[in-house]
């Protein structure tokens, strides 16, 4: 018995140990390459120079987060009543919508955001439609309204899939206990399936907010010259003209930090596991 | 004792497939009604009726004299106990119970006072900051009943809630729930496909089958007088034997005739003959007119259970005394355990969907 269980464990060990692996070459091996050269300068030498400079950019620090919050919420407000309206739906064509859902991910990153600079531009195809009923053209392209349409556009579907997972779990008879203990649809939703989904919504947030708050095409793309990101920030440092990997990994870090804790303090939200499951 | 509910020519049928046939039914105040049937027989869809959840292809609910066929659940005022509890798994025990009051907004107070009354009544005070998933499946059925029953509803209505129990706790809970409902005088609608919890619970059994009600009756009267082998079959156990009526108060069966205690059938009418296994008396065989041969004895605890092969049917026999397996026994019964039904057609139960 005490040998089969020791046997069982080393195995497990094992089967775990390309993953492990995997996990220390390119993941920790990189982030502490990152630390290193944050904290060093271009001789190798320690220095706190970079990390002090990254105040500089605290506009774009604040810039990013501003436009991630704003698409993260937007996502919400968007993808909850959509996952709730597809957990009620017919169980066999649940499948299909989830496609339908999903499908924009199956087309290139890069092609659907050029899509929307050619609808945005001033002479894409929404200025012109507008031009036809005597309005616009329109400043669409290259603003931050741009930017936050491309990450909702983009990031949607990583919102809507975690609430669909958690709330096709609810079990019905549950629902119709609150409605039957008198709430109308509305209170249906605010006091049962919203604290239920606790756990879909905190997975949802996540899977938008952190790409959004570092992607640098969208920006890139959509926002124009003047409405640069961290990413974008990170990215000049690397392969742009003012080359400087040391300044980059030390925006990059403070970035993994930034988000670290507004990630741990969303998580506070989550509340007590074992009582949201089911 | 004056109607609270009324459910009157009723149908609903589900893609074409019919679940309930015209069926009308009157349930009075302070009543506990069972609605016990096969499964697919439409108990359930009937007690969705009275909740709110289904609403009838025709025919009328009514509630105190009111029509309320589309009225939804959360404007009745009827409480539903579910099949599997359905308890809010993100609230524990006090606030599961308060989720109604605090629904319709009352005095936290109030909600105190009432939730610690009603958690005293289901036997659970002290659980109340308990979280639901840290609670066996007894309690859980409890915390179920009394969110239901601290909104004082008119009527509770119970989906089988003692299904998922173990037989012990099942009888506990069973004599409990009769307690309950006659302490609070509220109308307890109750589904289940237990024969022995209706005929322990109810004031009125509704044995239903088929989307039909077959019969509707006191738990006396259902066992002692099934309208049909449908009800007496599935109301205990029984012996059901064709038969003819020659006259009144004389049946021919089993190649003999025997005096029996009902009349107003036509002369040589086929009819259905229930015999209830405990109502046979053993005897030697000269001392009947029906003999056999013991195929099989098994110990029940109170009773011995036994087949017994005659001529041309297998018989159930239920007695204090054991023959020997193998042995051949007489039968006998008096007029007044010979129970004579019309023949009715009972389509086969195969339909599972409800």
């Amino acid at each position: 018995m005490n040998q089969n269980k020791k046997g069982n464990g080393m195995l497990s060990y094992l089967t775990a140990s390309p993953y492990i692996l995997w996990m220390i070459i390119f993941i920790i091996v990189p982030l502490a390459m990152v630390a290193y050269f944050a904290f060093t300068d271009s001789n190798g030498q320690f220095t706190f120079e970079y990390i002090k400079s990254v105040g500089q950019y605290t506009n774009i620090f604040i810039r990013s987060i501003w436009l991630a919050a704003i698409a993260t919420i937007i996502c919400f407000l968007l993808a909850y009543p959509v996952a709730y309206i597809l957990t009620r739906l017919d169980k066999n064509i649940h499948s299909t919508m989830i496609m339908l859902v999903t499908l924009p991910i199956w087309m290139n990153f890069l092609l659907r955001t050029y899509a929307w600079m050619t609808l945005l531009g001033n002479n894409g195809i929404i200025n012109s439609i507008l031009g036809f009923i005597g309005l616009g053209p329109y400043k669409l392209l290259n603003t931050q309204g741009a930017v936050v349409l491309g990450m909702v556009y983009n990031y949607l579907p990583y919102m809507i899939l975690p609430l669909y997972t958690v709330m096709i779990k609810i079990d019905k008879s549950i629902l119709e206990a609150a409605q039957d203990l008198g709430c109308n649809g509305a209170q249906v939703i605010f006091r049962v399936v919203l604290p239920l989904s606790v756990p879909g919504i905190t997975s949802g947030i996540t899977m938008v907010f952190v790409p959004a708050i570092s992607t640098f095409i969208i920006s890139r793309m959509l926002g124009g010259g003047s409405n640069l990101l961290i990413g974008d920030l990170i990215e000049m440092q690397f392969l742009g003209n003012s080359y400087n990997p040391n300044l980059g990994a030390a925006i990059s870090l403070i970035l993994m930090v930034i988000v670290l804790i507004i990630m741990t303090v969303m998580n506070q939200f989550d509340g007590d596991d074992d009582k949201v499951l089911i | 004792m004056e109607k609270i509910i009324s459910l009157e020519n009723v149908a609903l049928a589900f893609d074409g497939e019919t679940i309930l046939n015209n069926i009308s039914l009157d349930i009075y105040d302070k009543e506990f009604v069972t609605l016990l049937g096969p499964s697919g027989c439409g108990k359930t869809t009937t007690l969705r009726i009275i909740g709110g959840f289904l609403e009838p292809d025709s025919g009328n609910v009514i509630f105190e004299g009111k029509k309320i066929n589309n009225l939804p659940p959360h404007k009745r005022n009827i409480n539903t106990v579910f099949q599997r509890y359905a308890l809010f798994p993100h609230l524990n025990v006090y606030d599961n119970i308060a989720f109604g009051l605090r629904v319709k907004k009352a005095q936290e107070s109030e909600i105190r006072t009432r939730v610690t009354q009603i958690l005293k009544l289901v036997n659970l005070s002290g659980f109340e900051k308990r979280s639901i998933g840290r609670l066996s499946g007894g309690q859980q059925q409890r915390v179920a009943i009394a969110r239901a029953l601290v909104n004082r509803p008119k009527v509770l209505l119970l989906d089988e809630p003692l299904g998922a129990l173990d037989l012990k706790l099942r009888k506990e809970m069973q004599i409990e729930l009769k307690k309950i409902q006659q302490s609070l005088e509220i109308t307890f609608i109750y589904v289940t496909h237990d024969q022995e919890e209706a005929l322990t619970m109810s004031d009125t059994v509704v044995v239903m089958n088929n989307g039909d009600i077959q019969q509707i009756g006191t738990p006396q009267d259902i066992y002692n007088e099934p309208i049909n082998a449908f009800v007496a079959d599935f109301i205990g156990e029984s012996n059901i034997l064709d038969g003819v009526m020659r006259k009144d108060f004389l049946v021919s069966m089993h190649g003999h005739d025997f005096e029996c205690v009902d009349k107003g059938f036509n002369d040589n009418e086929e009819v259905d003959v229930v015999i209830r296994p405990e109502d046979i008396k053993i005897t030697t065989p000269d001392n009947a007119k029906i003999s056999g041969t013991v195929t099989n004895v098994t110990f029940k605890g109170v009773h011995f259970e036994m087949s017994v092969k005659s001529e041309n049917f297998d018989w159930l026999i239920h007695s204090t005394k054991a023959a020997e397996p193998g042995s051949k026994i007489g039968m006998n019964f008096d007029p007044f355990d010979i129970h004579i039904m019309r023949k009715t057609k009972v389509r086969c139960c195969d339909n599972e969907s409800e």
